[in-house]
């Protein structure tokens, strides 16, 4: 077919049109996409390039290195240890069952562990390091190290973990850490975001629990390249987190340690608290636990066994505990009387060896009686019926009021935990708490420390360290935070008449060092370091009229359970107190056979500044002493021994 | 217009063709192809032998084909562009059958040698046949209502095939290249107009019919357009892809973060970063500079098959030329769009630059259309 050439100059022409149109079309399509490229690049170029960086940029907190804790003289309570372990990353471990076999042949991997560890590596991303063992040897680590080549995945690591040298002594003071529960996360208000940080640890007990804040120190930052899975592709930069604050402590480790010892196995605790400052040189509950067993996150068998324990040693007694302070409160109702002019240190009372009042008969510990008591007598020997007397005379409101001037029946704002109140009961609180009439039987009960009254070893130092001194004396704990000294607070005067005291002061001395006292068999032979104190016996049932018909069981014969608790409390050096101490053994027997031997101990210790020479006990003693120390345990310290240095 | 009619003499023959070759357009597709290299090397992470070596050698395999191609007559191709067109027909219907399901579709054949997408082949064989047929209608029934059926049905079979797999990227560019031939062939505004018209009526019945039982389009099509429509309404699933590859463009700012420096690519933000997605990458380390840059390379290609057209007074070579320069254009324009977020996210590589061989092979066939039509064009 042939075409005119008019027709083909025709079609020529409209083809080209045609083009151009077309050509004319795409070029504003080209024109548009410019321009977009134009507003995205260069007018919103910095929003896009923020969300890139948003993409890109991942912040991960470095864990910062947890503060020291340090007794007195620098002595490490609560350190940092490296800490060894191994991790597995499934991507390069491959077939991670096998590899976890391998690995449990050359160190110790429990079959439950290795189950925990194979569901936690498939739980996450196949690039994140699972933790299979902690905690591990030198040697162990090695091992793993050497084995490289057959444990592909498997990498040794390093971190820090809290560790505990002094293991059961200061377990109660410093407590221990733990990992962040929910329920912590729930209990603080900003949770600081390092708490996020898998395997991080706080403050569970203790010092560790309540100076949290300042120990724990502040995260540091690392910036780090992540690809659109997670992983990390290198570090960009890092800003190192601030360790936590070093804290000094009141506490002497050395005396701790002793006390720590002294009191063994028995339920029992112990204060030793400097008259001047009131610095805690020692806070010590008996039976203990290794903290480090914590931080390691303990066993259920070992957590049962220590909750089952029926001598509490979870239990910090000397600040938790609050027992009938007995005869130790003796010091209290006398105080009153004789601030109040009731009585005057010669006031006679005659003990028959029973109390009537109020329709019973209320009885004195010696069957026979004392025959007439004065005060120093009655401190001296402990004669009931002579407070019963007084007590009456003042009114139980005077000495509930004289037991917080002292001390008693407050909680002390100390680092420590669940810190008891205690209690000094008077009208109101009978009425409030309890709905009743304080009656003239509640009186006598409380005049001897027993009834209602609570204390605690700690308010029991503190009312004989106010004795002692006449001073308000408030208990301290913490000697310095970051290097930051803690203020000695003021201790006040009292404003108790110094004839007044200084009668007290005659008793506690005689019930020491005169042949009646109750606590004779206690003496310091060395007339330096005499000690005046105060026995206590505590009943935790009530004798029955008829039991007492048929004559009281010995308290050997007793469940151990139902036995009295011992209580001592005393200062030393008696012509100028540097040191108050309070002992209480629970369901220990009597103050003067248990307790005032422990504390006769303590005090040597901490007045010699280690163990003292046999001189300083009684003669008749010496042997018995030595053999008893012989047979004590004590941790090995650095440096020479020094006594505990107190402000004199 | 027949060969017949002008003089064998005056067209190039043996190795004088290939003073006749334009050289220029050559250089440009080389030009880009390099840019593809440099963009490939740089997602590998510096890796030469990941994705850009392979696309070098299709590149030279390609190059060698548009030669041949080239020094063919322009005349043979015409002659068998029937033939092409049933091959391509054909090998749609056995890719129905036969062919590889790849991201949810049946796309490729499978033939031994080389993984063939019979609906890149169809884009070229398509222009071929509606170039063909216009040259051989009488220009004055151009636009007679029966004749314009002829070109549509040319279309629209092939169209319906690849909507079938399903594919409604390649099915739109299909029915807008063969729309730029039969436009360039001077058919009446008119049936434009009807054929717009009609679009918008199809476009409100998909949107209509969505959610019942006789919906049109696939679910995962739909959820595109949504994605399209709106990226940010769901940042971590569809609209994901969308919404990094404009972080990605957008960060790059004037001169882009350097080559190799491209956080979005290299950290594997980005999605299918080495073929739908390269264009990113470039915008992200070379910045408004290069990716501006790229266009204007696409935009000269344009322009010197535009003007290759309109110098030939054979209408096919014309009509060819401009079909396959269309064809060009809606690859990369649809491309571009689709990850600067104008349009939706439809299976469209960047020409020359994504990672692939099919599009790439049919590229270099189209080319080697237009430089034999441009060789051999009467004088």
């Amino acid at each position: 077919m042939r075409r005119s050439p008019r027709d083909t100059e025709e079609s020529v022409r409209r083809i080209n049109r045609r083009a151009l149109v077309l050509g004319g079309t795409m070029a504003s399509v080209i024109g548009v996409l410019g321009l977009r490229m134009r507003q995205m690049q260069v007018e919103q170029a910095d929003q896009f390039r923020l969300l890139a960086e948003e993409n890109r940029v991942a912040i991960r907190l470095v864990p910062p290195a947890r503060g020291l804790v340090l007794d007195r003289s620098g002595v490490l309570l609560a350190g940092n240890e490296q800490n060894y372990r191994v991790v597995i990353t499934r991507e390069d471990a491959g077939d991670v069952e096998a590899v976890l076999n391998r690995l449990a042949q050359i160190i110790p991997l429990a079959p439950e562990e290795i189950e925990r560890t194979l569901r936690e590596v498939r739980r996450r991303s196949p690039f994140v390091p699972i933790i299979v063992a902690d905690r591990l040897q030198w040697e162990e680590l090695a091992r793993v190290a050497v084995n490289a080549p057959a444990l592909p995945g498997v990498t040794p690591e390093m971190g820090l973990s809290r560790h505990y040298p002094l293991v059961e002594d200061f377990a109660h003071v410093v407590g221990y850490v733990g990992p962040v529960s929910e329920n912590d996360l729930a209990q603080i208000e900003d949770p600081d975001p390092v708490l996020q940080i898998p395997k991080f640890q706080i403050g569970k007990v203790g010092v560790e629990r309540r100076l949290e804040e300042p120990l724990r120190g502040e995260a540091g930052s690392r910036r780090i390249e992540v690809n659109v899975v997670g992983r990390v592709m290198r570090e960009l930069d890092r800003r190192e987190g601030v360790p936590g604050a070093e804290v000094r402590l009141t506490v002497d480790a050395r005396l701790q340690n002793y006390v720590q010892a002294r009191l063994g196995e028995d339920s029992a605790s112990a204060v030793v608290m400097d008259t001047a400052t009131g610095d805690l040189l020692a806070i010590a509950s008996a039976p203990s636990y290794d903290p480090n067993l914590f931080v390691r996150g303990i066993s259920a068998t070992d957590y049962r066994a220590l909750l089952e324990n029926e001598r509490r040693p979870l239990s910090n007694k000397s600040v938790q505990g609050a027992y009938p302070p007995g005869s130790t409160f003796k010091m209290v109702t006398a105080l009153a009387a004789l601030e109040a002019g009731a009585i005057t240190p010669e006031t006679t009372v005659r003990c028959p060896g029973h109390y009537d009042a109020g329709g019973r008969r209320f009885h004195c510990w010696k069957r026979g009686g004392h025959g007439a008591v004065d005060l120093n007598r009655s401190l001296a020997e402990s004669c009931d019926v002579y407070y019963y007397d007084i007590a009456q005379r003042v009114g139980i409101d005077v000495i509930a009021a004289m037991a917080v001037r002292l001390g008693l029946g407050q909680r002390y704002d100390l680092p420590l935990s669940a810190i008891a109140e205690g209690l000094n009961p008077n009208r109101a609180w009978k009425r409030e708490r309890r709905g009743q009439e304080w009656r003239i039987g509640d009186t006598i009960n409380a005049s001897i420390g027993q009834g209602y009254v609570l204390s605690s070893p700690l308010q029991l130092a503190v009312m004989t360290a106010r004795l002692a001194t006449g001073r308000s004396v408030m208990p301290r704990l913490v000697q310095s935070v970051g290097g930051v000294e803690t203020p000695v607070p003021d201790a006040a005067p009292l404003g108790l008449s110094n004839a007044a005291l200084a009668a007290i002061r005659r008793g506690m001395e005689a019930v020491t060092n005169t042949r009646t006292g109750t606590a004779w068999s206690s003496r310091v032979d060395d007339p330096a370091l005499r000690i005046a104190g105060k026995t206590g016996t505590s009943q935790v049932r009530n004798i029955s009229a008829a039991e007492r018909a048929r004559g009281v069981i010995s308290n050997d014969q007793l469940p151990w359970n139902r036995r009295d608790h011992a209580l001592y409390v005393s200062y030393a050096p008696q012509q100028a107190p540097r040191i108050a101490v309070s002992v209480v053994v629970e369901h220990g027997g009597g103050g003067s056979a248990v307790a005032a031997p422990i504390a006769r101990d303590i005090t040597l210790f901490a007045l010699h500044g280690g163990l003292p020479p046999l001189s300083a006990y009684p003669a008749s003693q010496r042997t018995r002493i030595d053999n008893e120390r012989r047979a004590l345990q004590l941790r090995e310290f650095e440096g020479p021994d020094s006594p505990v240095r107190t402000r004199a | 217009m027949s060969y017949l009619e002008y003089s064998v003499k005056r067209v190039p023959s043996g190795l004088r063709k290939v003073l006749h070759v334009n050289w220029a357009l050559v250089v440009l597709l080389v030009a880009v192809s390099c840019v593809g290299f440099l963009m490939l090397y740089s997602v590998a992470g510096g890796r030469l032998s990941v994705w850009a070596e392979p696309q070098m050698k299709r590149f030279a395999a390609g190059l060698v084909l548009m030669f041949v191609i080239a020094f063919v007559p322009i005349w043979f191709w015409r002659n068998i562009a029937g033939l092409g067109y049933g091959v391509a027909l054909v090998l749609l219907v056995a890719v129905e059958f036969v062919g590889d399901v790849g991201m949810g579709a049946q796309r490729w054949l499978d033939l031994g040698v080389i993984r063939l997408q019979p609906s890149e082949l169809m884009k070229v064989t398509l222009v071929m046949l509606l170039a063909a047929y216009y040259d051989w209608l009488d220009v004055k029934k151009t636009s007679r209502p029966l004749w314009v059926l002829v070109p549509l049905a040319i279309i629209l079979v092939p169209t319906a095939l690849v909507l079938q797999q399903p594919d409604l990227g390649t099915a739109l560019l299909l029915m807008l290249g063969g729309g730029a031939v039969i436009l360039a062939a001077g058919v009446h505004w008119a049936y434009f107009a009807g054929v717009i018209g009609l679009g918008v009526g199809a476009v409100s019945a998909v949107f209509l019919s969505r959610g019942t039982p006789w919906q049109v389009l696939q679910d995962y099509q739909y959820r595109r357009i949504d994605t399209f429509l709106d990226p940010g309404s769901d940042p971590l699933g569809a609209g994901y892809h969308i919404s990094q590859a404009k972080i990605a463009l957008g960060s790059g700012g004037w001169t882009g973060r350097g080559f190799m420096q491209g956080t979005q690519s290299r950290l594997n933000f980005l999605p299918e970063k080495h073929t739908d997605f390269i264009f990113t990458t470039l915008a992200e380390e070379f910045g408004f500079v290069g990716a501006f840059s790229l266009l204007a390379l696409y935009a000269l290609i344009i322009v010197f098959c535009i003007a290759s057209a309109m110098s030939t007074k054979d209408r096919f070579a014309s009509l060819l030329t401009l079909g396959i320069a269309a064809n060009f254009f809606l690859y990369f324009a649809v491309n571009m769009a689709m990850v600067m977020g104008l349009a939706p996210v439809v299976g469209v590589p960047l020409p020359l630059v994504s990672y692939g061989g099919s599009a790439m092979l049919v590229l270099m066939i189209g080319f080697g259309l237009v430089q034999s039509a441009h060789i051999h064009r009467p004088r």
